[in-house]
């Protein structure tokens, strides 16, 4: 890199150019450290998808009843319901501000691929929003009086399931960019993929809390994270490349 | 002389054919639905367990099937569309996408329905049930996303990459819904373990799919005309009426 | 080296341009002028390949650019009517963000050197939230200075809210660009002195 000033020439001629530009790596190390800093700046943003997630399962005892067996029974449910709104509540964080400021532009026209530029602002997102929820579930869960084997497999359910939220979420954010209504529509189109995280998350954490085994719930939902590791970002890749014609 | 089927994927050229097509695609939807309401109605017999109320499957079972199909093939036109870039394609799968929900609408109506005589409440949680409400809000996400987006071009593409987004989860989605209707067993109530088909019940479900299948051809060509005639407005063959010029003869001088 | 063969553009429904053909050899400034919505922009994203054109394709190097695809990418730097800088970060993190993406990070001295040069000096570490929409500009702007081997420049109205010395060293930057063998495509409402550059205009009609 080299401020104006230097005259080297710029080579010229009809050759075909060879694939350019930096290594991978420092690219999407770029790309995460920048995003968390912004986090960090706002931390405001943050701390509300979290403070949303609690305030929301603390408010079904109120709407249920203190009783505690039947707060032991909806408190998989509930927890997951929760965390499912929690991660679609902070979808408007992950794209919506890059393609307003244009930064969204520049990383399409960044010679790596998109792909891989989405998955780190994904995993970067993830580290802000999703693992904060995974972190404080467990003590919600004591709320509801849940043994501590079921607490664990909560928190490995979260663990596996709120990466595929967020990655199923960034291909409904990035379908909704800029367009009106954004807010509702993203819920409309989002959540009704979120229903088998829902399930085998939930599932896995009922079943543990009856004493059976929760191996197969969770390998469900091992599955379902591959799947979405394979095939969101790519998704997400089309739906900001036709936001951005 | 070989058919080029590309012709048809020209707007301009499909309309007419649409138009020919609509008139025998609602006679056999017609047909198939007399002949499959009179074998599902009269001669069917009564089923000892439910009685009279179970014909409402005849009606059910197909919605639900078309509900399904559509949808995959929606997709289909999506997929195409988003790969050849063809116009006629996206008109196609928006075309498709209301006669889909209109089916998951039937298919859950009639669940409902069936379910009130049968288990005494409006509403099961059974696998089928379920599934189809979660088609439905699906289907409602496509229309919406394509409302919502100003730019014609850019609605077709993001609501094509939902639709295929939306193909790829369906089996899944479908596939969690049963693994969580079997593990719950105080909710074992199911639509789907309907009494045991008799052969007449079965030709009468068959008939009705296939009515349902020529009905929702028909409206669909029916409304993608109407989306060519809106979005091919500015174009002459649309104000001045002309008939697509065939291939190999002398173009019509324009006006 | 870049061509553009029979593009033709439509947004909304309307068709804005059709078979416009051009070539712009190195060291030659492309500018773009029309009046508003005459697809300006647009064309400017088809050249980076941001918006696919309704028909006709852009060359680089005598290649389809579809074709080259990251290739191509490498070489290009656009600077598009959003200045692409986030309000939350400062100056200096804004560019050596903005040139993570490109390369090796350059050193800070360099950074600094750059924004000082954009008369950002005493205010490289103030968050962009409290500098005015020329400031930002020139953050922005700021990044030429590190993207001298990237062969094409495609920069859309970037003298936008800038005052006669930015303006200046704009030129500067672009005389000095073309110098090296470099392409610029620009779009720009100002008329800016370029006696001293190879220009070819092209102006599209609403």
């Amino acid at each position: 890199m080299n401020p104006a000033g230097e005259t080297s020439r710029i080579a010229v001629g009809r050759s075909a150019p060879g694939a350019a530009g930096a290594p991978l790596w420092p690219v999407l190390a770029g790309v995460v450290r920048r995003d968390l800093l912004v986090a960090m700046r706002r931390r405001s943003d943050v701390l509300t998808t979290f403070f949303f997630f609690i305030i929301v399962v603390s408010l079904f005892p109120l709407g249920v009843g203190p009783e505690p067996g039947t707060l032991r029974e909806i408190a998989p449910g509930v927890v997951w319901v929760a965390a499912l709104l929690a991660s679609m509540l902070a979808l408007s964080r992950l794209l919506a501000g890059d393609y307003a400021d244009g930064t969204l532009e520049q990383l399409a026209l960044v010679p790596q691929p998109l792909v891989l530029l989405v998955l780190a602002k994904i995993a970067a997102h993830w580290l802000v929003t999703g693992l904060p929820l995974v972190v404080i579930a467990p003590l919600l869960g004591l709320q509801f009086d849940l043994p501590f084997g079921a607490l664990t497999v909560m928190t490995a359910g979260l663990v596996l399931g709120t990466p595929v939220l967020s990655m199923i979420g960034a291909v409904g954010a990035a379908l909704t960019l800029g367009v009106r209504g954004a807010g509702g529509l993203l819920a409309l189109l989002v959540l009704p993929l979120y229903v088998p995280v829902l399930i085998f998350g939930a599932g896995a954490v009922t079943a543990s809390a009856a004493g059976l085994s929760a191996a197969g719930h969770l390998s469900l939902l091992g599955a379902v994270l591959l799947l979405s590791l394979v095939f969101a970002p790519w998704a997400t890749a089309a739906a900001i490349r036709i936001a951005l014609e | 002389m070989a058919v080029n089927l590309w012709r048809f994927a020209s707007p301009q050229v499909f309309y007419p054919l649409a138009g020919h097509m609509l008139p025998w695609f609602f006679g056999a939807a017609v047909l198939f639905a007399l002949a499959g309401l009179y074998v599902g109605l009269f001669v069917a017999p009564t089923d000892f367990q439910q009685g009279e109320a179970y014909r409402i499957i005849f009606v059910h079972v197909p919605a639900a099937w078309m509900s399904m199909f559509l949808y995959l093939v929606m997709a289909f036109w999506c997929a195409v569309g988003l790969a050849m870039n063809t116009r006629l394609s996206f008109m196609m799968a928006l075309a498709l996408a209301p006669t889909g929900a209109l089916m998951t609408f039937l298919a859950l109506w009639t669940g409902s329905l069936w379910g009130k005589p049968t288990w005494g409440t409006w509403w099961v949680w059974d696998a089928r049930l379920t599934s189809e409400l979660i088609l439905l809000f699906l289907y409602i996400g496509f229309l919406s996303l394509h409302a919502a987006i100003d730019d014609l071009r850019r609605a077709d593409k993001a609501a094509a990459v939902l639709a295929l987004v939306g193909v790829v989860n369906v089996p899944i989605i479908y596939f969690s819904v049963k693994w969580w209707n079997t593990l719950h067993q105080g909710a074992s109530v199911s639509l789907t373990r309907a009494p045991s088909m008799a052969a007449t019940m079965l030709t009468g479900m068959l008939l009705m799919a296939l009515a349902a299948w020529m009905y929702s051809i028909a409206a669909s060509l029916m409304r993608v005309r109407a989306i060519i005639l809106e979005r091919e407005a500015d174009a002459d063959w649309v104000r001045f009426g002309e008939e697509p010029v065939a291939p190999g003869a002398a173009p019509r001088a324009s006006r | 080296m870049l061509q553009g063969v029979k593009l033709a553009c439509a947004r909304g429904g309307r068709p804005l341009f059709g078979e416009l053909s051009f070539e712009v050899e190195p060291g030659e400034l492309f500018w773009v002028t029309g009046p508003n919505g005459s697809g300006k922009t647009s064309l400017l994203r088809m050249l980076c390949t941001l918006l696919p054109p309704e028909s006709g394709e852009v060359r680089w190097r005598g290649y389809p650019v579809r074709a080259l695809g990251e290739s191509y990418r490498a070489e290009l730097a656009y600077l598009g009517h959003a200045p692409a800088v986030k309000d939350d970060l400062s100056a200096l993190e804004n560019l050596r963000f903005a040139l993570a993406r490109q390369g090796p990070a350059p050193t800070e001295r360099e950074l600094l050197g750059a924004l000082e040069a954009f008369g950002l000096a005493q205010r490289e570490d103030l968050p962009l939230r409290a500098l005015s929409q020329g400031q930002k500009r020139r953050v922005a702007l700021a990044r030429l200075a590190f993207c001298a081997q990237r062969a094409l420049w495609i920069l859309d109205e970037p003298l936008t809210a800038l005052d006669n010395a930015a303006v200046e060293l704009v030129r500067g930057h672009l005389e000095a660009h073309l110098a090296r063998g470099g392409l610029v495509v620009l779009t720009s409402h100002q008329e800016v002195d370029l006696s001293r550059m190879r220009v070819q205009r092209l102006r599209l009609d609403a």
